[in-house]
């Protein structure tokens, strides 16, 4: 039999069998409503691109200032780097040390992870640890939190504008444009690059 | 419900949770591997009642001190000023930004507050074995997995805050205790609701 033409619901364990697909379309369970899968607009070649174009921005984002003040000549400019580090002056560690994973360290692994397991795919060989890299892939999505930085971002500039000048600087841009590039990679079914694999494995093209 | 659903349990099948694939049930779950990742088999996630109330009231005690101690101080030649995250999101109204002032407190008080009661309604309905809208509480779970982790927003805005603003002459603002705490809700209440089962929720017989 073979198996892999049905899917179990993750939410409420019903069991379909698998359909194919339009690009764009999503299957929904029809008794809880949970996403059972979903057929992507973009293949492999894409997603490789994506990872890339996030992984330039990614470091714009970060050795850039994401802002800068200035009160009356007195001049301060700050990265996402420098905020985990003054967090770690300022005396609370556990936050600098939250900030450092979920901002920066977390977002970083998930596109270098990326970067590897459709490297291997698109070369029509499984990497060698890919098993290890989809489970940090997987563990790691829920944590990866750089929309939030970013709302805090602009709540933090709103703050103090008025009091003092706000200058947006090219890090700001960049980590603008990094949120929607890794909302994009992240949203690719990680289950369905395990069905790659097993593509790649029996010697189909990608 | 409709009668053309089955479920895995009555197929003799169990998915993968980590890569999907469909399998016959092995006669013994646990220790069992699957087929195509390697990944241990689970039929259900293991004691998730117990670690998600564990998770859940550790969230719960910790959200008071997150509330009444400082998140954020103010310092300048004059004076210094501290501001909890209620006293902050007040500051915000009164500074004639109320959008701002709403969107703090929705992540930093509504949805930690919702998340503790839609858990506790989750975790008390399933214990009972209620058979009631289980199509409701699946999608009340769906939608406090979605939103939990924008409660971060206040600690970074706080980690924003004592980056930028450090002058010898303006003042400074430091982080307090409160940040810390906060932080620690946030991060204990995805625990709580990664460690729920929803599966749970359909597994209770119907009333006949």
């Amino acid at each position: 039999m073979a198996l892999d033409r049905w899917v179990v619901c993750e939410q409420c364990d019903a069991v379909y069998a698998r359909r194919a697909l339009q690009p764009g379309e999503v299957a929904d369970c029809a008794r809880c409503g949970h996403h059972l899968y979903r057929r992507h607009r973009f293949d492999l070649e894409i997603l490789l691109a994506l990872t890339l174009a996030t992984a330039i921005v990614f470091v714009l984002a970060n050795i850039y200032p994401v802002v800068a003040l200035n009160a009356q000549g007195a001049y301060n400019a700050a990265t996402i780097w420098g905020a985990v580090v003054a967090t770690w002056e300022s005396g609370v560690a556990p936050v600098a040390f939250l900030s450092a994973l979920l901002v920066f360290f977390f977002p970083l692994s998930q596109i270098c992870l990326f970067a590897y397991v459709l490297l291997g795919l698109r070369r029509g060989k499984r990497p060698a640890e890919f098993s290890q890299a989809m489970q940090a892939l997987s563990l790691m999505q829920p944590w990866s939190m750089a929309e939030v930085f970013m709302l805090g971002i602009l709540v933090a500039i709103v703050k103090l504008h008025g009091v003092m000048t706000v200058i947006p600087g090219i890090g700001l841009w960049s980590f603008a444009v990094l949120t929607l590039l890794l909302a994009a990679l992240t949203s690719y079914d990680l289950q369905d690059l395990w069905d790659i694999a097993e593509r790649v494995d029996q010697g189909e093209s990608v | 419900m409709s009668t053309a659903i089955r479920t895995a349990t009555e197929m003799g099948l169990i998915g993968c949770r980590r890569c999907g694939h469909v399998m016959q049930r092995p006669e013994t779950v646990e220790g069992s591997s699957c087929a195509r990742c390697g990944a241990p088999l689970r039929w259900r996630k293991p004691q998730s009642l117990e670690r998600c109330w564990a998770f859940l009231i550790a969230a719960m005690i910790l959200y008071i001190p997150a509330n009444t101690l400082t998140m954020m101080r103010t310092i300048n030649p004059f004076n210094a000023t501290d501001d909890t995250i209620m006293s902050g999101v007040i500051y915000l109204w009164v500074a004639g930004t109320p959008e701002l002032a709403a969107i703090v407190f929705v992540a930093s008080v509504m949805v930690p507050i919702g998340k503790f009661i839609a858990l506790l309604i989750l975790l008390i309905s399933v214990q009972r074995g209620s058979p009631h809208d289980r199509v409701g509480r699946t999608r009340m779970y769906r939608i406090i997995e979605k939103i939990g982790h924008w409660s971060m927003l206040d600690v970074f805005v706080v980690a924003l805050l004592v980056a930028l603003v450090r002058f010898d002459l303006f003042g400074r603002v430091e982080a307090g205790g409160g940040a810390i705490c906060f932080g620690g809700v946030v991060v204990l209440t995805m625990m709580a609701s990664l460690s729920f089962d929803p599966r749970l929720i359909w597994d209770t017989p119907e009333k006949t």
